[in-house]
């Protein structure tokens, strides 16, 4: 047990040292979206009657975050361990495969709630969105960003350079996350784009995210929660088989 | 009692390439065991093998009796491996390093070990110091002393003293053989023989994935049979004398000795040709010459 809490202890301290890279930038990030859009549509746009646009968006760039920086955590710090060989130390260390993800996924989740808490409390500055139900947030909070702390795992190892995580990123993670309802509500979109949307894995953690602030959501929060946790149990046993078999680790 | 380290018919291929090819080596515990061989004669794979960096293919290994695949925790936990490549985490320092490793291994509060291993080589000044402020040389000893913060029973050195210099070198060996005083196991892979012959009690020579020459470095040295001189004459050797030269530099000759008595017709034949003997050196068999003469046999 003392070899999975110190490969997380390690995970969280990283993070700490470049913490202005870490959790600073992407709250900032979170803030310059928060500032652009709340300014561009605030007047013209009203999603759930009653809410302010910016009090609307709030949640979705909190989640956006959350997962963003989840992915971002383990992918990142296993690729600089790959190609800078310092895995080695970890690799070496009688630390069980299931330790070894639990304690990067941890740490994803650590990272990717510390930031969603940092872009909320600053956009608080900006719209006071209602907080209806708590444990809902929490609670998809908590299970998107070991979604995607699991699938920055995967992604992490299976990449062999930074060109090809970027690609990752930039290809999958971003256009995910975007297409989600972040900045709308699915129900503005055309049909064919509403129906596209419900293949999104992101779309049920922003939805049901947002459910815990307004108590008001595109569709059952139930259902989303079935869907985000039925996503992390397949993504968590694939995850748990690729280290288990060694895949990229153990030539 | 379980040997140290014992490895049966062990295989490993990358690709059409038969790096490991039916591999049998026992180490018993409290050696000082070397591993020889030319580069890729798979002794790096060996070692990735015996620690869980890499699968093997066929056959058996383990550790004071813990199989490497199958009980990898208990087998881990013996073994203290320094990589041969420089590696580093940029984000912490020496003491940080060195924590961390001991928590992976299962230790708390194990400061007064790692203030022990950083003294003894010479890293107690850097303890606070960030790892990407250290010397190559610096790094190096933190690697050493990375694997030896659980008090492992079993080293394993990976080309441990390749582009080091003398002091750090002396620093090292005197603490791991300290260490081995105490009963722990060494493994080392080496490109300086020199360091082979004076440390390892027992030596393997790999070649092309095999196993071709496995004794003490005593039995090793001793089957070499004679010697070689070194000579610088005022004049070229005499024609009867040719057929014993191994090397030749102007005047400068080194000739094979069949033995010691051999030197006398030697210089027999140098004054009855009138040549005079301006240097002489006689020059006994190292391991290098072992070395080269098992590396020249066929497979």
């Amino acid at each position: 047990m003392l070899s999975f809490y110190t490969l997380f202890y390690k995970e969280t301290l990283r993070v700490q040292k470049v913490a202005f890279q870490t959790l600073l930038a992407p709250i900032l990030t979170a803030l310059l979206y928060l500032l652009i859009f709340s300014h561009v549509l605030e007047q013209h746009v009203e999603v759930y009657p009653g809410v302010r646009y910016t009090a609307f968006l709030i949640p979705g760039l909190v989640m956006m975050s959350v997962l963003q920086n989840a992915f971002a955590n383990s992918s990142s710090s296993l690729i600089q361990s790959k190609i800078t060989g310092n895995l080695v130390f970890v690799l070496l260390a009688p630390i069980a495969y299931w330790e070894f993800f639990a304690a990067y996924v941890l740490a994803s989740v650590v990272r990717g709630l510390a930031v969603g808490l940092g872009v909320y409390l600053a956009a608080l500055w900006f719209a006071q969105p209602p907080l209806q139900f708590p444990l809902w947030i929490v609670l998809f909070a908590v299970l998107g960003s070991a979604l995607l702390g699991s699938l920055g795992v995967v992604a992490g190892i299976w990449a062999e350079k930074f060109d090809q995580l970027a690609g990752f990123q930039n290809f999958i993670i971003m256009p995910l996350t975007f297409l989600s309802g972040v900045f709308y509500s699915i129900h503005s979109l055309p049909a064919f784009w509403q129906d596209l949307s419900r293949f999104n894995p992101f779309f049920y953690m922003i939805d049901g995210f947002r459910y815990g602030f307004f108590g008001t959501s595109d569709i059952s929060p139930w259902f989303s929660l079935a869907v985000v946790g039925g996503c992390l149990l397949v993504m968590t046993a694939f995850t748990l088989a690729m280290l288990r078999s060694g895949y990229k680790l153990r030539g | 009692m379980f040997p140290a380290v014992d490895a049966r018919q062990v295989h490993k291929h990358y690709g059409s390439l038969h790096a490991l090819d039916g591999v049998d080596l026992r180490i018993e515990q409290g050696e000082f065991f070397g591993l020889l061989g030319p580069n890729g004669a798979g002794k790096t794979t060996l070692i990735n093998l015996l620690a869980g960096l890499a699968l093997p293919d066929g056959g058996q290994i383990s550790v004071l009796g813990y199989d490497v695949v199958k009980q990898y925790r208990d087998s881990r936990r013996q073994l203290g491996v320094v990589p041969q490549e420089l590696v580093f985490d940029p984000f912490f320092t020496v003491r940080e390093t060195l924590r961390l490793q001991s928590g992976y291994f299962g230790l708390r509060r194990n400061d007064a070990w790692i203030d022990e291993v950083m003294h003894h080589l010479d890293l107690t000044d850097k303890a606070d110091t960030n790892m990407r402020r250290l010397s190559g040389g610096m790094k190096r000893r933190v690697l050493v002393a990375q694997a030896l913060v659980h008090k492992p029973p079993v080293i394993v050195l990976d080309e441990p003293t390749a582009g080091v210099d003398v002091e750090l070198r002396q620093t090292m060996w005197r603490f791991i053989q300290q260490l081995n005083r105490d009963g722990q196991t060494v493994l080392l892979t080496t490109h300086y023989l020199e360091e082979a012959e004076a440390l390892c009690g027992r030596i393997a020579m790999l070649k092309r994935g095999q196993v071709v020459a496995l004794d003490s470095t005593k039995n090793l040295l001793s089957s070499i049979a004679g010697c070689r001189v070194r000579l610088k004459l005022a004049d070229a050797l005499p024609t009867a004398l040719l057929a014993q030269v191994i090397e030749q530099t102007g005047t400068n000759y080194l000739l094979a000795l069949s033995s010691f008595q051999a030197l006398e017709s030697v210089l027999e034949e140098l004054r009855l040709a009138g040549v005079m003997v301006q240097e002489m050196a006689l020059l006994q068999p190292d391991l290098e010459d072992v070395f080269l003469r098992v590396m020249g046999r066929p497979c």
